[in-house]
């Protein structure tokens, strides 16, 4: 891809929502957030525990259906009422639970639903598909032929990656992807959300790690009990970024780094 | 060679220690036990004990006439234990298979001989009631979220109740001793030189298809399987085989009966480990909610899965009224039920769901027609024989339960 393409894919709109909605019951999870994603950017979700990230991204992968709002998807209003149909117009999830089955060894997980030739499983090329997919991330995985449950928590989690890179998708939502990783692996991930943008998809990336987002996050979309507040970018400082998600600038997180500067006299 | 070795795919990893050749098989497998994954141990320990004890107590249990007797019988409670696998592996229960078989039975008895429809329609009949049973099944699963436990035990009543009302009060239908049906159930046997052909072909298949399987993997680029350990496989499954059939041939031989049985329990493994719905019904079992996230399409899936069970437990049913002669009220009552799911357990089905084959249904039913017929010929009462059997089914699950356990201890599901 030569440098004048990819400027020029990068820039097109993917996804937009615009005043999506989420109840459970009485509890409103969501309530008018707009979110925007372009092609070739990494938009960051940040928001405490209970800002609806979460049910947002399960929201855009067809887990739950929206109760009202409006999807579009490159240019065309859409609705995401299964799994199957976000992966088939290219929206590829890593959940947060990973969502793979502990039975089935690595191959049948990354190829689970979308297996090559249904009717006579064509076990090799899966297999060699799958080791080439995971030496792109380079992964550390001893052996694909082995169950899910004999690996580790970050083995997983690259296995939970990988697969959703299986499909090319157009945009791939990570739900705190790194949280169970190691420092080089948390690297290795952070390096592929770079090179999943460079390749002009779209990346929505959940952390709750600040350092992270801002490495390499082109915007940070702040949610907050359910609503937007606020659209911040790498250049905000972490203050700013924490202002926004707690919604005060006088805040836990700041009242406890204020006693730790200014040791209590005595 | 080391260095072709070296760039293969799979082998990069220097921490996996590779179990070639024979010895590496051996290795590999005793490692499988260990740690839980007791493939087919149990049932071919269960049958060594069971022969020994029961030869031991009434010579005439291992004479190949009883033996082809026990075949003819296996194959009606095995065909509705290959049913049961489908629905275990989900990690649901259809508690209603012996009272669908029985109302198939019926269903045969009261088409064929009551109203003369010819007897293929008739076991057509049988089965889409056992189809419509298994999508009502379904249906209450996916729309109701009903447990499948509490509607099967609603369907065990129901079926049951059934099947008396077309009964009626005959309360049973005798089938022509001269029918071909009958005699498919009581005396047809395979001629020698097709038990024989029959006895060599999976060892051929398996050398034939493991050699096509080693070309491809070697042209992609992955460490092909050892040539060494397929031939060492088909040959001692081979040779396993023809003893089999020549011991079988020395009294009346193999029935055709247990040979359609086999057939579709290769059917059956085929569709469960190289197509996707294989996969889906395994994935489903393992982790629903994940199959679900993967574009799989759960309810169609139960729904299959239950369809499946109903209507193998209506042929098994077929199969039972043509091996007793008879459709009556009794059919499909009694231990039936818990034979079946015995079956497809003692055979390595999980109750737990994602584990299983549809191997399972053929070993188990050995074990569980080999211990009801070995009490028969010991004259036990029934009452004994229903404890006896009772006390295996538990056996059977508490080493399910030990193995995952130790499968979870050892990381492996």
């Amino acid at each position: 891809m030569t440098k004048v393409e990819e400027r020029k894919s990068r820039g097109e709109l993917l996804l937009r929502l615009s005043e999506i909605s989420k109840q459970f019951g009485a509890v409103t999870a969501l309530e008018d957030i707009q979110l925007e994603v372009y092609a070739g950017e990494v938009v960051a979700l940040v928001g405490d525990n209970g800002a609806g990230k979460s049910t947002l991204i399960k929201v855009l992968s067809g887990v739950h259906q929206a109760t009202t709002g409006k999807i579009e998807y490159l240019g065309k209003e859409v609705a995401i009422d299964s799994p199957a149909k976000a992966l088939d117009m290219g929206i590829a999830t890593v959940f947060q639970d990973l969502a793979l089955c502990e039975n089935l060894d690595v191959v049948a997980n990354l190829f689970l639903g979308h297996e090559l030739n249904p009717w006579r499983l064509d076990e090799v090329q899966m297999e060699v598909r799958a080791w080439t997919l995971l030496q792109e991330l380079a992964a550390r995985i001893p052996s694909v032929r082995e169950p899910i449950a004999s690996l580790s928590g970050g083995q997983r989690q690259t296995v939970a990656i990988a697969r959703s890179l299986l499909l090319d998708p157009k945009i791939i939502m990570l739900d705190e992807p790194t949280a169970a990783l190691g420092v080089a692996q948390t690297a290795e991930v952070l390096n592929l959300v770079e090179r999943v943008r460079d390749r002009g998809h779209g990346v929505i990336f959940i952390s709750h790690n600040m350092d992270d987002v801002r490495a390499v996050a082109d915007r940070i979309v702040v949610l907050r009990l359910g609503r937007n507040n606020g659209v911040l970018t790498a250049e905000n400082s972490h203050e700013e970024l924490v202002a926004a998600i707690t919604g005060a600038t006088d805040n836990s997180v700041t009242r406890r780094a204020a006693r730790q500067t200014i040791p209590p006299s005595e | 060679m080391a260095d072709k070795q070296n760039s293969e795919f799979d082998r990069e990893d220097s921490r996996v220690r590779i179990d070639a050749g024979v010895g590496g098989a051996l290795r590999a497998f005793i490692d499988r036990i260990k740690s839980g994954d007791l493939g087919m141990l149990p049932v071919a320990v269960g049958l060594m004990l069971i022969s020994v004890v029961f030869t031991s107590l009434n010579p005439v249990f291992l004479a190949p006439i009883n033996l082809a007797n026990l075949l003819f019988d296996a194959a009606a409670v095995g065909l509705i234990a290959l049913g049961v696998v489908c629905v275990l592996l989900l990690g649901e229960i259809d508690l209603s298979i012996g009272s669908m078989s029985g109302l198939s039975s019926a269903i045969v008895g009261v088409l064929w001989v009551n109203t003369e429809v010819p007897i293929v329609f008739a076991i057509c009949g049988a089965v889409t009631a056992g189809i419509l049973v298994g999508l009502l099944y379904g249906f209450l699963r996916n729309r109701f979220e009903m447990p499948s436990f509490v509607a099967t035990l609603a369907g065990l009543l129901a079926l049951l109740g059934m099947q008396l009302y077309i009964l009626g009060s005959t309360g049973s239908i005798n089938l022509p001793f001269t029918s071909n049906m009958v005699r498919f159930g009581q005396l047809m046997i395979m001629p020698a030189w097709i038990s024989y052909s029959l006895a060599l072909l999976p060892g051929i298949a398996m050398i034939y298809l493991g050699l096509v399987r080693t070309r491809r993997r070697v042209a992609a680029n992955l460490s092909p399987p050892s040539t060494r350990v397929l031939c060492t496989k088909a040959i001692v499954l081979t040779t396993a085989l023809v003893f089999a059939v020549y011991y079988l041939e020395q009294g009346r031989g193999v029935p055709w009966m247990f040979g359609v049985f086999v057939l579709l329990v290769a059917m059956m493994d085929y569709a469960l480990t190289r197509t996707q719905w294989g996969r889906s019904m395994f994935a489903v079992g393992g982790n629903v909610e994940a199959a679900r996230r993967s574009g799989i399409n759960v309810r169609r899936i139960r729904m299959s899965a239950f369809v499946l069970c109903s209507a193998f437990a209506a042929l098994g049913g077929v199969f039972a009224a043509a091996r007793l002669a008879s459709s009556s009220i009794q059919a499909g009552t009694g231990d039936v039920n818990l034979n079946a799911i015995a079956a497809a357990v003692i055979g390595g089905t999980s109750l737990f769901g994602g584990r299983g084959s549809a191997w399972s249904a053929l070993l188990g039913v050995l074990v569980i027609v080999a211990i009801s017929n070995g009490l028969t010929l010991l004259n036990l009462s029934s009452s004994l024989r229903f404890m006896i059997t009772g006390a295996v089914l538990a056996i059977a699950v508490i080493v399910d339960s030990l193995a995952r356990r130790s499968r979870a201890s050892a990381g492996r599901a």
